[in-house]
């Protein structure tokens, strides 16, 4: 059997490789992607250790997390719709209107 | 094994049900009025959290609502819930009645959401104040933030306002992330998604000597991190301004105060009452205490040392937010009797003073279109009252006597100070209110200078300000609640003292 340990190790390069994607990435898509990479590799974790203590309650948390994660995309992806209809472009780089 | 189906007691989510119903009236209302609703959706709405105040007064005293748990042990009214429900409640009234100059010409369309979101919005963070369980906290709190996404874009056409939404959008979704993370490692470790329970295995970590270990650590630095974001402290701070200065004013409003107290919410549950066993002398390296207290030490000098060199005072606000953020975070790491109740009282404090400052913004926006602090030059004398009250919102967030903010700032000073002179562990504590003392008077410095502008400057075009009704409102019941709760904080902190010390948490 797959030792916990094993899952937690993926989990946590699964968040460490979404956390790289969101400080590196200059496409706003490919950041949002990052954001629910790093979503998904706490999701991982959640059920690695729902399994490792015999509860289901972590799965359960999983099942909420996709769903709240469903609606974060959907306002995130219409948001960057009406990005692209008025600036033109989705590279980070150029949403440079807001600064000090 | 059977377990006992959980009893949902549905009596105590009466606010939150009541709200969401309420919201989905606001929706509908502009529908059917085929998006000719005008301020007739803006008055509903306004009604909203006016009526779920009223009601909850009225189901407590017939004995309908009270304390207790409901789902299970999921939600649980307690007082500290019931004080930050009527903060919710009051930034969502503050932020609707500011809103109504923005129907002329910026929300011509789509009225129905732009309030029935706001709505949405305060649900969440009912339920995230009642909440005590980690699946709760979570979709509270993500039913708080994504209507916030939303709003804070909601001017499609103003590249500033889109820009805003998306950056806020990221940083929401990935503190989500950070805490979502460093909750699964929690859950881990305590078995269960009980936050309650959590401490107990922290404690029994901590009581074995081993050291706490590379998950404990983790979750600690990751939920902290998350949090962080949510409230704005330093390094985690960047996003603040550019949102509040994008974002419509009533909106920044709400965000600076209502979803800052959702984040102390948050903070309230997982730290102390998930982990605060970590204030064992054991588990000093990895202790949050001090980590937080860096937290707040970097907003203080951070946000108020920025602050000084903002030009729009949208931004100096935010700045001004995070210094206030920073305040709350001091009295929440002293962990005595008082820290819970100083933390409450001074949100409360702040709920008045922020948004009637934010309403006078909004209003001064309406009138002339610009959030530069050179507009407020000369208001004195086009519109003096409207000067006068400014200067007292703004001398309470300096913490002016005898004005709430000066109270606030009091009790959350003399909760750490206690705290420091209790025990030698805390000792830092000292130190975290010198910086507190220090930079309250750079504070000064960057509120007296909109002061200045109103009375000793001259504006070059005249034209007095006009209220509509609802701002009259709005203006009305902050300035007397900076006022009153100024002089005679008695009753309200007497309230906010029934919430239970961090050790009594421990019990539950």
């Amino acid at each position: 059997m797959v030792p916990v340990t094993a899952y937690l190790i993926l989990a946590a390069v699964l968040f460490g490789v979404g956390a790289l994607g969101v400080l590196i990435s200059r496409n706003l898509i490919i950041l949002f992607m990052s954001v629910e990479l790093m979503l998904n590799a706490a999701n991982l974790a959640l059920i690695a250790f729902a399994r490792a203590v015999n509860v289901v309650d972590g799965q359960v948390v999983v099942f909420l997390v996709l769903t709240v994660a469903a609606a974060e995309a959907a306002v995130g992806l219409s948001m960057i719709v009406t990005i692209v209809r008025n600036r033109e472009t989705i590279n980070v780089d150029r949403l440079n209107l807001l600064k000090w | 094994m059977t377990t006992a189906a959980p009893i949902i007691d549905l009596n105590l989510m009466i606010p939150e049900i009541f709200l969401f119903l309420w919201a989905c009236l606001v929706f509908t209302y502009d529908l059917v009025t085929k998006r000719k609703s005008g301020n007739a959706v803006a008055w509903l709405a306004l009604a909203g959290p006016v009526l779920t105040g009223i009601l909850t007064v009225v189901m407590f005293s017939a004995g309908f609502y009270g304390y207790g748990k409901a789902a299970g042990a999921m939600f649980e009214v307690d007082p500290m819930a019931v004080f930050f429900k009527i903060i919710f409640l009051g930034a969502a009234f503050f932020a609707i009645g500011s809103s109504f100059g923005l129907l002329k010409n910026r929300i011509v369309n789509h009225r129905g959401e732009f309030f029935g979101l706001i709505l949405l919005s305060t649900v969440g963070m009912l339920f995230l104040a009642a909440s005590r369980e980690m699946i709760s906290l979570y979709v509270g709190l993500e039913l708080t933030t994504i209507p916030l996404f939303v709003l804070a874009a909601f001017f499609k056409d103003d590249r500033l306002s889109v820009e805003a939404g998306i950056k806020y959008l990221i940083i929401g979704a990935l503190s989500s992330a950070l805490l979502l993370y460093g909750m699964s490692f929690l859950y881990g470790l305590g078995g269960t998604t009980d936050i309650w329970q959590w401490k107990l295995e922290v404690a029994r970590i901590a009581g074995k000597g081993e050291g706490v270990g590379v998950i404990l650590t983790l979750s600690v630095i990751t939920i902290l991190a998350g949090l962080g974001f949510k409230l704005a402290l330093p390094p985690f701070h960047q996003w603040a301004p550019d949102v509040y200065q994008g974002a419509p004013t009533p909106v920044a409003a709400f965000l600076s105060v209502g979803s800052k107290a959702a984040g102390l919410v948050a903070f309230a549950k997982l730290m102390i009452g998930g982990m605060v066993a970590f204030w064992d002398p054991v588990m000093i390296p990895n202790d949050w205490g001090i980590l937080t207290a860096i937290l707040a030490a970097s907003a203080m000098i951070v946000g108020n040392v920025v602050a000084v060199r903002q030009s729009n005072i949208k931004r100096m606000m935010a700045y001004s937010s995070i210094a206030q953020a920073g305040y709350i975070m001091v009295g929440m790491v002293a962990l005595n009797d008082f820290c819970l109740s100083s933390v409450a009282f001074y949100m409360f404090a702040y709920m008045f003073a922020n948004m009637g400052a934010f309403a006078v913004i909004a209003l001064i926006e309406d009138a002339t279109g610009s959030c530069e602090i050179s507009t407020y030059a000369g208001l004195s004398r086009t519109s003096p009252a409207l000067a006068v009250t400014m200067t007292v919102f703004l001398l309470s967030l300096t913490g002016i006597p005898p004005l709430a903010g000066f109270m606030a700032k009091y009790y959350v000073f003399a909760a750490a100070i206690q705290s420091a002179g209790a025990s030698p562990t805390f000792g830092f504590l000292y130190w975290l209110v010198g910086v507190g003392l220090v930079t309250s008077v750079v504070a000064l410095y960057y509120y007296a200078n909109i002061i200045k502008q109103m009375y000793f400057h001259d504006r070059p075009s005249t034209s007095p300000i006009t209220f509509d009704a609802p701002m009259v409102m709005v203006l009305a019941v902050a300035l007397c609640g900076v006022v009153v709760f100024g002089l005679f904080p008695e009753p309200v902190l007497q309230f906010a003292r029934q919430i239970p010390p961090p050790y009594e948490l421990f019990q539950h």
